[in-house]
């Protein structure tokens, strides 16, 4: 889109030149994420929240619990909507305004791990069938940008969940009342890790930061449960993958994720 | 026919599907390239029930200018569905489902096509579903990647897309618009046949790791069905029904 920087260009040369030798450019190994901070419970405003850092990539996210109407082909399922937004302040060529195509495959790619996963069991969510149900509304802001949107803003999504509390309602002749100071426990089945690898050359890395996604050939985000099942997958990028290399980052993307999932639990307790 | 969703038998013990295929069985399809007048490239594809026309135009100048790349083209994909092509009318415009569509549409055909050739121009795809069944993103992109061949665009290798999934534990080809309902996993591929690239994987529905591997062979085989039937529609267009 903009015209290629010098500095861009040097970049570049030196992340392929570095790859040739199975390095990159912040010292990381192929198959390593960044390092990932997860603080849960910062906007107590929210039924659920947490702020997620994976390297300098920084995300807000914070979960809404509320009774709506189910979707009239659901109505023995509760609500679970999950977006994400980059706020202008994160990268200088974000733009407020409506979402442009990045922002939306971001959002749904966010959306579907967790969904097809079923992490939250949505038919404990209804209050009366085809009536009224509990819905769970998940928003990601990212503040700060440095590379791999997807993996950031689903792990914001998935502690936010697992700490948050749904308040008690009662269904009765039309009318849901809230019970106060009365809260339960998500209905969580498993925990979904998503695990974004780019490839650049002949090369898969983990976790691009924005200078590797900035240059990579194609990419692929491999959302895995807790058995070590794949639940989700979005290649994207102008290049495409061999059918070694699609096997290859499915085992990686369940390796990762296990690690990843047990810091995910954790800080869901906490 | 009338069945309740409920009444639907995804799989009988024959290993037919509900719509009378087999396991590794594709649906009819059929493709005619060059059958718009005002299109560089055009070409029409009926999937099952999908009934899809896509239309390229350029390598032609870019609107709006900024957008132009200097050392390359760019391609540009619209992937739309009319109003009347589901059950329930659908808001004509673009909702976020289409938009995500058009980018790993555009996205699955890049690699295939030469923009190298074409700085400073643009190449535009325009898809429009007239009727949708299951798997009309693939569908759509068969039907792209033909009206660019047949618009005169070089290219690497064809793109030739097809889904597989999961229906009752076991591992189809091509699934259909019930199957993706009722179905357990829904896995849309593209695929350059000569090249051996993947260009487009997307997933939804739980699959372990044996079955993910399953499920991309079976849809790799698939892509390799549509793209005999995509040669065959540019071998008409361009050499009568001789060949």
């Amino acid at each position: 889109m903009t015209t290629t920087t010098i500095l861009d260009d040097l970049k570049k040369k030196k992340i392929h030149a570095l790859l040739k030798e199975g390095q990159r450019v912040d010292g990381r190994a192929l198959d390593e994420p960044r390092q990932l901070i997860i603080d849960t419970g910062v906007i107590p405003k929210a039924e659920g929240s947490a702020r997620v850092r994976l390297g300098d990539t920084e995300v807000v996210c914070g979960v809404k619990v509320q009774p709506d109407k189910p979707f009239p082909d659901l109505g023995d399922r509760g609500i679970f909507i999950c977006t994400a937004e980059i706020l202008p302040l994160a990268d200088p060529a974000a733009e407020p305004g409506p979402p442009g195509e990045e922002v939306i495959e971001l959002a749904r790619v966010v959306d579907r791990g967790i969904r097809e996963s079923g992490m939250v069991d949505l038919k404990q969510l209804v209050l009366e069938k085809d009536k009224s149900v509990v819905g769970i509304f998940i928003d990601n802001s990212v503040t700060d940008y440095d590379g791999n949107l997807f993996d950031a803003c689903s792990y914001a999504s998935v502690a936010s969940v697992l700490s948050c509390k749904i308040p008690k309602y009662n269904y009765a002749d039309g009318v849901v009342t809230k019970v106060e100071g009365e809260f339960t426990a998500p209905p969580i089945t498993t925990v979904p890790v998503s695990v974004t690898m780019g490839k650049i050359g002949n090369n898969i890395i983990v976790d691009p930061n924005a200078d590797e996604w900035a240059c990579m050939d194609a990419r692929i985000t491999i959302t895995t449960n807790e058995a070590g099942n794949i639940c989700a997958i979005q290649k994207g990028g102008n290049n495409g993958f061999t059918p070694e290399e699609l096997v290859q980052c499915g085992k990686i993307s369940i390796a990762t994720g296990a690690k990843i999932r047990d810091m995910l639990k954790k800080a869901g307790r906490s | 026919m009338g069945v309740k969703k409920t009444d639907i038998v995804l799989l009988d013990d024959k290993g037919i599907r509900c719509d009378g295929r087999k396991i590794n069985e594709p649906r009819r399809i059929m493709i005619k390239a060059g059958v718009l007048k005002n299109a560089n490239g055009s070409a029409y594809i009926e999937f099952g029930e999908n009934k899809i026309l896509a239309g390229v135009f350029g390598p032609r100048d870019v609107h709006p200018k900024h957008l132009a790349n200097t050392d390359r083209g760019i391609l540009r994909c619209r992937y739309h569905m009319q109003p009347f092509s589901v059950g329930e009318r659908k808001n004509p415009a673009p909702s976020r489902r289409e938009i995500e569509i058009s980018k790993v549409i555009k996205e699955a055909l890049e690699p295939a096509v030469m923009l190298e050739n074409f700085p400073r121009t643009v190449v535009d795809v325009f898809i429009e579903i007239l009727q949708a069944d299951g798997g009309s993103r693939c569908a759509a992109l068969d039907a792209a990647a033909v009206a660019l061949a047949d618009a005169g665009i070089p290219m690497r290798d064809m793109v030739s897309a097809c889904a597989a999934g999961k229906v009752a534990d076991t591992i189809v080809l091509d699934i259909n618009n019930e199957e993706d309902q009722e179905g357990q996993a829904d896995m849309p591929v593209a695929y350059m046949p000569n090249l051996g690239k993947v260009t487009l994987i997307q997933l939804d529905g739980v699959l372990s790791p044996q079955e993910y591997e399953k499920c991309v062979n079976t849809a790799l085989e698939g892509c390799k069905i549509v793209y005999e039937v995509q040669k065959k529609a540019l071998q008409e267009k361009f050499f009568g029904d001789s060949q």
